[in-house]
C-alpha cells in the first residue's frame, strides 16, 4: 500500500493552483491591452491631426488617479502581509481601504469623462482633430475602467469570504495579482494615452 | 481548512517563504518617477526625446510593480518568462502594423478646402 497519490502540484507556483491561473489569465489579458496600445500608436502615428493629450485632456487629475492606484495597490501588499501573519482584522481593514480607492479611482475616471463629454469629445469626434482620438481613448480608458470596476468587485468578494473565514491568504494573493495588474496597466495607459 | 494554510508556511519550501520586500520604499519610488514623468512632459528637449524618456520611466515603473508587488522576483523563472511573452508579442505586432502606419502615406486633405456645403452623394 505504499501507492498513496499526492494531489498534483502546481509546477510554477507549489503553493497553488489558482495562482498559476490567475498568471496565465493576466498573460491574456496583457496581450488584449498590449493589441489595444499597439492599435492606438498605429492610428496615432499615421495621423496628420492628433490632438495634443497632454494639452486637451489635462494631466493634473490623472497624475492624482495615477497616485491613487499606486497607494491602492500598497494597501494590497499591507492586506497580504496582514493575512501572512494570520491577522485578519488588519487584512479586512487594508482590504477596505483597497477597494475604497478602486472606487474612487472609478468616480474620478466618471468625473473625467463627463467633463470631456461636455467639451464636445465622444466617441467618433472632438474638436480638436482626429476623430481616432476620442475613439482610442474611451475604449482604452473604458477597457481599464472596466477591469477597475471588476477588481472593485472581486476585492469585495474576497473581504467579505475572509469576514466568513471562506478564505485565507492564497486567495487573497491571487485578487492581489490582479489589483496589481489592474496598476501596472494604468501606469502604460497613463504614459502612452496622456503624456505622450 | 485554509488557516492551516498559513501555519504551514515556510513548510513547503516555496512558495510565501520569501522575505518581505519593503513596500514602503516602493511606493516612494513610483511615486517619484510619476513625479519625475509629469517633471519630463514639460522639458524644453524634442517630442522624440520626452517619448523616448517617457517610454523608459512607465516600463520601470510597470517592472517594479510586478517584481515587487506581483512578487515577480521571488517566483519561479519559468514564470517570469510567460509573464513576459505579452510584452514580446506586443512589440512583435507593433512592427507588423508599422508599414501600414506610414505617415508619409496618409493622405491630408487638401489645406484650407471646406466640406461642400451642399449635401454628399449619399
Amino acid at each position: 500500500m505504499e501507492h498513496v497519490v499526492e494531489p498534483a502540484e502546481s509546477p510554477l507556483t507549489p503553493e497553488s493552483w489558482g495562482k498559476l491561473g490567475m498568471w496565465i489569465f493576466l498573460a491574456a489579458d496583457a496581450m488584449s491591452f498590449g493589441g489595444l496600445l499597439a492599435g492606438y500608436g498605429a492610428l496615432r502615428y499615421s495621423s496628420w491631426n492628433w490632438p495634443d493629450p497632454k494639452k486637451e485632456l489635462g494631466i493634473s487629475l490623472t497624475a492624482f488617479m495615477t497616485f491613487l492606484l499606486i497607494v491602492s495597490s500598497f494597501t494590497m501588499v499591507k492586506a497580504l502581509s496582514a493575512m501572512r501573519r494570520g491577522d485578519r482584522k488588519n487584512a479586512q481593514l487594508f482590504l477596505l481601504l483597497t477597494i475604497l480607492g478602486g472606487a474612487s479611482f472609478l468616480g474620478l475616471q466618471a468625473r473625467e469623462w463627463t467633463h470631456l463629454i461636455h467639451e464636445g469629445m465622444t466617441i467618433h469626434g472632438n474638436p480638436w482633430g482626429s476623430s481616432l482620438f476620442g475613439t482610442t481613448f474611451y475604449i482604452l480608458t473604458g477597457f481599464h475602467g472596466c477591469h477597475v470596476l471588476g477588481g472593485v468587485i472581486y476585492l469585495s468578494v474576497i473581504l467579505i469570504q475572509t469576514t466568513r473565514m471562506k478564505v485565507g491568504y492564497n486567495e487573497v494573493e491571487i485578487v492581489g495579482l490582479y489589483w496589481h495588474f489592474v496598476d501596472l496597466i494604468w501606469i502604460l495607459v497613463f504614459t502612452f494615452v496622456y503624456l505622450i | 481548512m485554509t488557516e492551516h494554510a498559513q501555519d504551514q508556511e515556510g513548510a513547503q519550501g516555496g512558495g510565501h517563504g520569501h522575505a518581505e520586500p519593503n513596500y514602503f520604499g516602493v511606493i516612494i519610488a513610483l511615486t517619484v518617477l510619476t513625479v519625475v514623468e509629469l517633471a519630463v512632459v514639460f522639458m524644453p528637449l524634442s517630442r522624440f526625446a520626452i517619448g523616448a524618456m517617457l517610454v523608459i520611466l512607465a516600463f520601470t515603473k510597470a517592472i517594479i510593480v510586478a517584481m515587487y508587488f506581483m512578487h515577480l522576483k521571488f517566483e519561479k523563472r519559468t514564470l517570469a518568462i510567460i509573464a513576459g511573452t505579452p510584452i514580446v508579442l506586443c512589440i512583435m505586432l507593433l512592427f507588423a502594423l508599422l508599414p501600414d502606419s506610414d505617415p508619409a502615406k496618409v493622405k491630408k486633405p487638401a489645406t484650407a478646402t471646406p466640406a461642400p456645403a451642399s449635401a454628399p452623394h449619399s
